[in-house]
């Protein structure tokens, strides 16, 4: 799948803007990913081992369990919701600043081929 | 470790589990006076779809509309799509289903199912979309010999999709039967042929178009459904689900799964254990081992994968993620309303009678909520919720086939065997379709092959597979410098036979040994329970003789089964794989095959170090963080 060397990739991957890009984006991603996994484990965890904890009603017959369950679903779409936002107001300008200045030497209309498995 | 050995948690690997558990469904269909309702109903929304198809036929002219619709596809489409494409029968029904039957716990169950894209989301679908065209082996094909990765690629993709597809198929078949009375091979080759229809002629536009069509149905069904359920409580939650406790059917079901412990609780005390967990999962670890193949798996799923190239660029590819999770999460909370609906209105009694994995629970809370069996409205509603069953069957199959056919044609014939050559637009369409007949072929012969086969087993291997094998993979290659063509093949393979591997030897299937001692069991007791049974009946109090008529029904039913068990395993001592007892206690393997498949990336890349993949690293991270020269597949 080798492209049509026009873009000198080196030359990005150096340029402070990506390596700024780079360091901002991944922490944020990574750690995202790291908290989502271990909430998400949390309730498998706690429905095994602390029964007791989960049992306690708080609301009506609603207990800590259940609404812990569905906690899990609001702290999702809250990930998603975060990142989204963060990207479009950060990484996606950061992305589009560094690809404009880089893809100055490629040709108008240059493109990976269609149809064509190169 | 007790529990490994119930025969309820025998069949408890996924939700899906629950859907094909039992081999025999009571007669739960719409009426006989009603036949006509459902016909129409199905005719509609295949009338729709085959429109849709016709429309999308005209579009499908180069390689890139067959398999990703020219990338002219919307975030909001796709977030649709891939909500059409993961909500399967055994999500639709299979969660209800164990909701209106174990409480909490089947609650618990659906959370995994949206947590797991927040790993699609934040590690996978963008990076995919900037360097990736049309299949998971383009991504893996970047930075390494493109031969030897395709060929492993399009071997996974193939391999996740059959298990994914048998299950569909073989749960599709079990489940139109019930719905609408046909026979399970004419219902394989209906939905075989109905797929192939929409694939064929209308590639990955019609596919998308019918998951589409599918989510909206599905969606809208839920959501009538939980209003109708809901409104008399005034949308209170408590004061739902405090009525669903105070129910004596639940309470009847807390107290049979319970058991002994049950006789010193109060009535109140049985409801209020329907909202506590440890009515299903009984092992932790068991449960903790689904929940990584589900996190894991669905990022790795082929047919999920190829849904971020229908769209035009990464940011597109993130708007379609949070519109799935949107609609993904969304449905599963309306599951909890229509599992907890199901148990208060219909009963766990009556749910488990017709089907025992209680796949049948939102099929009867519709047409009770419409007004029963007998009432128009109400045989309307089963019509319906059986017409969006049966299209949610279709599309998750069709973007099944897409997925098989794609690397069939795409990574196998076009990049392997006609490598280096020139193959025309026209040539590639037509190769890709023909790949499509070949795995729509496969895909009714293999659902009338494994008739009766346990579905479940099948749909955990798939996500064993793509958590195991894809995952480490795709996630390696866009993530590590390092990673190359050695690490890739090496993961790929341990990935692979560490997860089936596993599964072969787990409880999952049938121990002749475990079974007749079982059988034996219930033969021995039979006498002692037939004299006290008979005692009781003879009673006064009509209350406890009408009990003992039960038990004894009970008895017989469970004395026939024991006989029938012992003369089908009469010569059988070993499972399958010729063990007479399981040599791995973990019903799905994702604790040990996934990080099993990670150190297979990561000891192949560094012991076949490569020096191309790591001089090629810097394009790769550079494309896939900026979105530099994205494959255009839009028509110019």
């Amino acid at each position: 799948m080798a492209t049509p060397n026009v873009v000198d990739w080196d030359a990005i991957i150096r340029d402070p803007r990506f390596q700024s890009l780079h360091r901002r984006k991944s922490m944020f991603l990574w750690g995202l990913m790291a908290l989502s996994v271990v909430y998400y484990f949390l309730l498998p965890i706690g429905a095994a081992y602390y029964q007791e904890l989960f049992k306690i009603r708080v609301w009506g017959v609603i207990n800590i369990g259940l609404l812990f369950a569905l906690s899990e679903f609001v702290v999702a779409w809250a990930i998603a919701v975060v990142y989204s936002r963060r990207a479009s107001r950060d990484f996606d300008r950061m992305a589009a600043e560094i690809a404009a200045e880089f893809s100055g030497s490629r040709p108008e209309g240059v493109t990976v081929k269609e149809g064509v498995t190169v | 470790m007790k529990s490994l050995t119930r025969p309820c948690s025998v069949a408890a690997l996924l939700a899906a589990s629950a859907i094909f558990a039992s081999p025999a469904f009571a007669q739960a269909g719409v009426g006989e006076n009603y036949r006509w309702l459902t016909f129409t109903v199905f005719a509609a929304v295949i009338a729709v779809t085959m429109y849709v198809t016709y429309l999308a036929a005209k579009r499908v002219r180069s390689a890139s509309d067959f398999y990703t619709a020219g990338g002219g596809v919307s975030g909001l489409q796709n977030g649709w799509a891939i909500a059409g494409d993961y909500l399967s029968a055994a999500s639709f029904l299979g969660i209800a289903g164990l909701i209106s039957l174990y409480g909490y716990d089947g609650f618990m169950y659906s959370v995994g199912w949206l947590v797991a894209y927040v790993a699609v989301l934040l590690l996978i679908a963008e990076p995919c979309r900037n360097i990736g065209r049309y299949t998971l082996s383009d991504i893996l094909a970047y930075r390494n010999d493109p031969k030897k990765v395709r060929i492993v690629g399009a071997l996974s993709t193939i391999t996740v999709s059959t298990f994914y597809l048998t299950a569909q198929m073989v749960g599709g078949g079990v489940l139109v039967k019930t719905l609408i009375g046909i026979n399970y091979e004419t219902s394989v080759v209906g939905v075989g042929i109905l797929m192939l229809a929409y694939v064929l002629f209308g590639g990955m536009v019609a596919t998308t178009w019918v998951q589409i069509i599918k989510a909206v149905l599905l969606v809208t069904a839920s959501i009538i459904i939980v209003i109708l359920v809901w409104a008399p409580y005034g949308f209170s939650l408590p004061g739902f689900l405090g009525d669903v406790v105070a129910d004596p059917k639940v309470q009847a079901r807390v107290a049979t799964l319970l058991g002994d412990p049950a006789k010193t609780m109060s009535a109140a005390q049985l409801g209020q254990r329907f909202l506590e967990p440890g009515l299903y999962f009984k092992a932790p670890i068991d449960q903790i081992s689904l929940g990584m193949a589900l996190v894991f798996g669905t990022a790795g799923l082929p047919h999920i994968l190829m849904r971020f190239f229908t769209v035009r660029n990464a940011v597109q590819a993130r708007k379609s993620v949070v519109w799935a999770m949107v609609v993904i999460g969304g449905f599963y909370v309306l599951t909890l309303f229509l599992g907890f609906g199901a148990a208060r209105l219909v009963g766990p009694g009556n749910i488990a009678t017709v089907d025992a994995g209680g796949n049948m629970a939102a099929p009867l809370l519709a047409q009770y909520i419409g007004g029963g069996q007998n009432s128009f409205f109400g045989n309307f509603m089963l019509a319906f919720v059986s017409a969006v069953a049966f299209a949610t069957i279709v599309a998750v199959v069709a973007g099944l086939v897409l997925a098989s056919a794609s690397a069939m044609a795409h990574d196998l014939f076009v990049g392997v065997i006609r490598a280096g050559k020139e193959t025309t637009p026209q040539g590639q369409v037509q190769a890709a379709r023909v790949a499509t007949l070949i795995v729509g072929a496969m895909s009714i012969g293999i659902g009338i092959a494994a008739k009766g086969q346990n579905a479940a087993v099948l749909v955990g291997l798939a996500f064993a597979v793509a958590a195991s094998a894809n995952f480490p993979c795709v996630l390696l290659t866009l993530h590590w410098k390092r990673c190359n063509t050695g690490g890739i093949v090496t993961g790929m393979l341990i990935g692979t036979i560490a997860a089936v591997g596993l599964t072969l030897v787990s409880p999952n299937l049938t121990y002749p040994k475990a079974v007749k001692a079982a059988a034996h069991k219930v033969l021995d007791a039979a006498p002692a329970k037939r004299a006290a049974a008979s005692e009781a009946l003879a009673s006064p109090d009509a209350g406890v003789s009408a009990k003992a008529a039960k038990d004894l029904a009970a008895l017989d039913t469970a004395i026939g089964k024991a006989n029938a068990d012992l003369a089908k395993w009469a010569n059988d001592d070993t499972s399958f794989m010729g063990l007479e007892k399981p040599l791995f206690e973990l019903k799905n393997p994702g604790l040990i095959s996934i990080p099993l498949g990670f150190l297979g990336v990561i000891l192949g890349s560094l012991f076949m170090r490569d020096r191309r993949a790591e001089d090629s690293w810097n394009e790769v991270y550079a494309r896939q963080n900026t979105g530099l020269l994205v494959s255009k597949s839009v028509a110019h």
